[in-house]
């Protein structure tokens, strides 16, 4: 059955005694089952499509890393053939940050959460948004499906240099549909970050003014933006390399005329503003957690809106820092504004532990899981800022060194990400996470991450290069890359967990409308959120309209009114 | 680790100026110019070329620094962790900006950034300088070897993959590397170097060394090449000027001209029968070195 | 609208800045290109955001005194679900894939997309799909 909807605006009501009111032109009757799922526009049903996706990816990509993990067991492994190795790690990469990275930060909570946040009914353009998770999903199964291709899956690493990935060097159908995949989740993403930001700017509560909206919607507003400066890009570079690889033109091969370093010029261009792209949701996951259970406002907003913005202007020009050792690069440029970037990056670390300053901390599983993102981020940041710094970049590039660096990073946003997933799976199913299972699960993840990368920051340093699949014998070599398994082990083992924990968790504990005495619009509603995402609404006189509903008591925020009116 | 021991950097003459002139902000680079090697080298490899010394004093600086930034971030997080455990249900004050220390956290940065980028600079242009030299070395990388040539004589140097060519160099001259490519991009990495550099296809890239100890030093291609990417090893030999001179000589002999022929043979041979993909069932992983 | 508008402005103005900078400086087109790119990226909508920030009354969204049922009424209409963004997504997926597995597989592929563009259009303009 299909009926048309009019789309009503939010039920708005101000009085708490309407809280059990009920309007029944809000309930939604759509098909059910299976032809529901497919036919649905409803953000929250595609937000649990995109996250439940993102998951398996994350799965599938962490079981590459685990035979990657055990080959490098002994130096001469026999596990995987050498030409499996290259796809592995191929694949590994692709998968991670194309298939899982991305569309958890910017499809999976954003898409959830984004619209209830802001008090919007749905994303702007619902439509748009089930196409993106259609195109998401079928480029991940194109993408994957190299692997039953006679040539195997694309082997020539997730950043494709070319003329690596030209079709003498990958003549195979697996690296053809690493191109398609990217392609179809390419425009995935585009048409995630248009729906995205049109929903920001244009459906927000009444009150809703922008420097009054989490920062967590700051940030997904801000990964927008540099979804639609980047990712066409990138979907511009791939028709390239696809026209190389079949149409005949010579627009990377020397062999034509063509410049190979213009590849890793484009890629890059879109590669590193992805970084952040990546990061930003995630930093945003952590900036709604920390200050939820430390029971204060995030300090200093509106320098972390600043840092924000700051980072995705900076990250535009950065890219040529993964390109120092081409040796054809302008290296004073890319190092100052690479080194620069570490500054509002700092702020927000900053600003983070002001949060927690003289708060009321409480140990949740989601905010262990925040602590252990903001830990292992700074080692990541840091170690990041040696590679800014050309010579330094020459000694340790393409070493396990640079490894170590993206992993403490990548492993923080893991972590980032899973706090996301306790903190906002209650809203989301509405039943809570064992939490006991849930602590377990952060000691062996965060534990497991630095067994995992510390190992390989000295392996990088004594000079092993990325992307092997065997190694000169040296007995340290072995050792160090022993324990690094065993901490990727350790990793796999958490990521079981919490499988195990969705399944045993399930109908178990009713979250409630707001379990953690949260402060965002989401936490008004109830769990899980009505079709159109709620019954009735607060004045929205702060960042925090929930908090303050709960706590008329407490003082107001000194900044908290008014911001934002003076245009 | 490595374990030669290096003479101080002449460090004791400058003390009080130099830690004068530049102030709190380069304090660490300061104090890694006084105290010269006697920094601990956290984890990285002492060079023995002049830039990659270079490199790793700059390493040892950004260490510091991050230490010094990472510990005293690492004491606030562990502090706030500890010391604001929930302990009631109490509301605590709702604080949210502190502008100075906010734009005390956001100018400090900016000046360690600077001071970073300006030891980066000085760092970078000594490791970059191309000075004038009679030695020079080409390399060309191809898939899964390198070959060495050196300009104006016959010596010639080819090597696949676990066979690890070795690379001639004189000790205590600037010597001059022009690097390329035949087929894809290569990584050209001597760890004890502390440098790597790409070979790619269609431009040269230059870099200098200037070795200051005598040794064989290992070397390996660092970006994927593709199939036999992790056994594109080559070898580093640093030797006396005169022990230089007559390895290049001996290629003047009948028998190195001999050598270098085969050499030469030995690549057109590979290069006629070269398969750079071969599906992945075909493939085995064999011995490493 | 004019915050929304005055952040684009300002991004497109940093991108201008610094492809000026990169493009006398570097010796490269490729990134200089790009970024310039990226400033009209930033200008575009910056700029009609801009323009319509002028000519358009305040929304409550941007008073800060708003109350929630300034905001009633409704918004838009859509429809409440819809197969065509399945059918349009399938049919990509069936074009992408016609450049590994055979050029056949665009039949059907082009025929979804085209299904999927004319429905998708129809419901729009009837306010839903029937």
């Amino acid at each position: 059955m299909t009926d048309v909807l009019d789309t009503p605006l939010v039920q708005q009501s101000d009085a708490p005694a309407a809280h059990e009111e009920h309007h029944g032109h809000d309930e939604h009757h759509g098909p059910s089952g299976i032809l529901n799922w497919l036919t649905t526009t409803d953000h929250k049903i595609i937000g649990m499509s995109y996250t439940i996706t993102a998951v398996i990816m994350l799965l599938i990509g962490g079981a590459f890393a685990e035979l990657i993990r055990a080959q490098l067991v002994s130096p001469n492994g026999h596990l995987v053939t050498f030409a499996q190795y290259n796809e592995l790690f191929t694949m590994h990469g692709s998968v991670m940050i194309y298939l899982f990275a991305g569309p958890f930060a910017f499809g999976a909570l954003a898409n959830f959460v984004v619209p209830i946040q802001i008090g919007a009914p749905d994303m702007a353009f619902p439509r748009l948004n089930a196409l993106s998770y259609w195109l998401y999903l079928s480029g991940s199964i194109t993408m994957l499906l190299g692997f039953v291709t006679a040539g195997g899956a694309a082997n020539f690493g997730w950043v494709g240099y070319s003329p690596l990935s030209d079709s003498i060097n990958a003549p195979g159908a697996g690296a053809d549909l690493w191109i398609g995949g990217l392609l179809l989740t390419g425009f995935s993403a585009i048409f995630t970050g248009v729906n995205l930001a049109a929903t920001i700017f244009y459906l927000r509560a009444p009150g809703m003014t922008l420097f009054r909206m989490p920062i967590f919607t700051w940030n997904l507003l801000v990964t927008a933006i540099l979804i639609l400066l980047a990712f066409p890009v990138l979907t511009a570079g791939l028709i390239m390399l696809f026209a190389d690889r079949h149409f005949g033109t010579h627009i990377f091969s020397v062999s034509g005329g063509g410049v190979p370093v213009l590849w890793q010029h484009i890629f890059w261009f879109w590669g590193h503003p992805e970084v952040y792209i990546l990061a930003l949701p995630f930093f945003g996951m952590v900036t709604e957690i920390i200050p939820v259970f430390s029971r204060k406002p995030v300090f200093g907003y509106k320098g972390m809106v600043f840092a924000t913005l700051t980072i995705a202007a900076l990250s535009l020009g950065v890219w040529a820092h993964h390109m120092f050792t081409t040796g054809v690069v302008l290296l004073p440029f890319f190092s100052i504004m690479s080194l620069l970037i570490a500054v509002p990056t700092g702020i927000k670390l900053f600003n983070w532990i002001g949060s927690m300053w003289r708060g009321q901390i409480w140990f949740s599983t989601a905010m262990l899981m925040s602590i252990g993102f903001v830990v292992t981020f700074l080692i990541g940041g840091l170690t990041g800022i040696y590679l800014a710094s050309p010579p330094l970049d020459f000694f340790t590039h393409d070493t396990y060194f640079v490894v170590a660096h993206f992993h403490s990073v990548v492993m923080a946003l893991v972590l980032g990400g899973m706090a996301g997933l306790y903190y906002w799976g209650p809203k989301m199913t509405g039943y809570m996470l064992n939490e006991t299972l849930g602590k377990i699960q952060f000691w062996l993840l965060f534990i497991g991450t630095q067994v995992f990368t510390f190992p390989q920051y000295i392996l990088g340093l004594q000079g092993m290069p990325r992307r092997m699949a065997v190694y000169p014998h040296d007995p340290q070599w072995q050792n160090l890359n022993l324990w690094s398994t065993l901490g990727a082990v350790m990793i796999g083992v958490s990521s079981l967990l919490f499988a195990i924990n969705c399944i045993v968790s399930w109908k178990k504990v009713p979250a409630g409308d707001n379990p953690w005495d949260a402060h965002t619009l989401e936490w008004f509603t109830t769990s899980p959120p009505p079709h159109h995402n709620f019954y009735r609404l607060p004045k929205i006189r702060s960042e925090r309209p929930t908090w303050d509903y709960n706590h008329p008591e407490a003082p107001a925020l000194a900044h908290g009114n008014g911001e934002g009116s003076h245009s | 680790m490595e374990t030669t021991p290096q003479p101080p950097q002449g460090a004791p003459a400058r003390s009080g100026r130099s830690r004068r002139l530049r102030g709190l902000i380069a304090l660490p680079f300061a104090a890694l110019i006084l105290s010269g090697c006697t920094v601990p080298s956290f984890g990285a490899k002492k060079s023995d070329t002049t830039t990659g010394l270079s490199t790793y004093h700059l390493w040892q600086g950004f260490s510091i620094a991050a230490a010094i930034i990472g510990g005293g971030t690492l004491l606030l997080i562990l502090y706030a962790v500890l010391r604001y455990r929930r302990k009631d249900d109490s509301i605590p004050k709702q604080s949210q900006y502190h502008i100075p220390l906010e734009l005390l956290y956001t100018i400090l940065p900016i000046l360690i950034v600077i001071g970073l980028f300006a030891t980066t600079l000085v760092v970078e242009n000594k490791v970059v300088a191309e000075p004038k030299t009679s030695y020079v070395v080409n390399i060309n990388a191809f898939q899964w070897g390198w070959k060495f040539s050196y300009p104006g004589t016959n010596a010639l140097v080819v090597g696949q993959t676990t066979q690890k060519p070795t690379m001639m160099m004189p000790l205590g001259v600037d010597v001059h590397f022009n690097l390329t490519s035949s087929d894809v991009v290569h990584g050209f990495y001597v760890p004890d170097f502390n440098f790597s550099r790409y070979a790619l296809p269609g431009v040269t890239n230059n870099f200098t060394f200037h070795a200051m100890k005598t040794g064989t030093f290992f070397g390996q291609c660092t970006q994927l090449c593709g199939l036999y990417h992790s056994l594109m090893f080559f070898q580093v030999k640093v030797v006396s000027l005169p022990e230089y001179r007559n390895w290049i000589h001996q290629f003047d002999t009948p028998a190195g001209a001999a050598a270098a022929q085969a050499a030469q043979q030995a690549l057109e041979q590979q290069n006629a029968t070269h398969v750079p993909y071969k599906p992945a069932s075909t493939t085995g992983t064999g011995a490493a070195n | 609208m004019k915050i929304e508008a005055r952040i684009l402005l300002l991004l497109g103005l940093f991108f201008g800045a610094m492809c000026a900078v990169y493009w006398t400086w570097s010796l490269e087109n490729a990134g200089g290109f790009m970024m310039f790119a990226a400033m009209l990226l930033g200008f575009l909508p910056g700029g009609y955001y801009w323009w319509w920030s002028r000519r358009m009354p305040e929304r409550p969204e941007d008073n800060p005194n708003a109350n929630p049922e300034d905001g009633a009424g409704v918004i838009g209409t859509f429809p409440g679900s819809s197969i065509f963004p399945f059918t349009l997504g399938m049919g990509a997926f069936m074009t992408v894939l016609a450049m590994v597995f055979g050029t056949w597989l665009l039949v059907p592929g082009l025929a979804l997309v085209v299904w999927a563009l004319l429905g998708a259009t129809g419901e729009s303009r009837h306010g839903g799909d029937h």
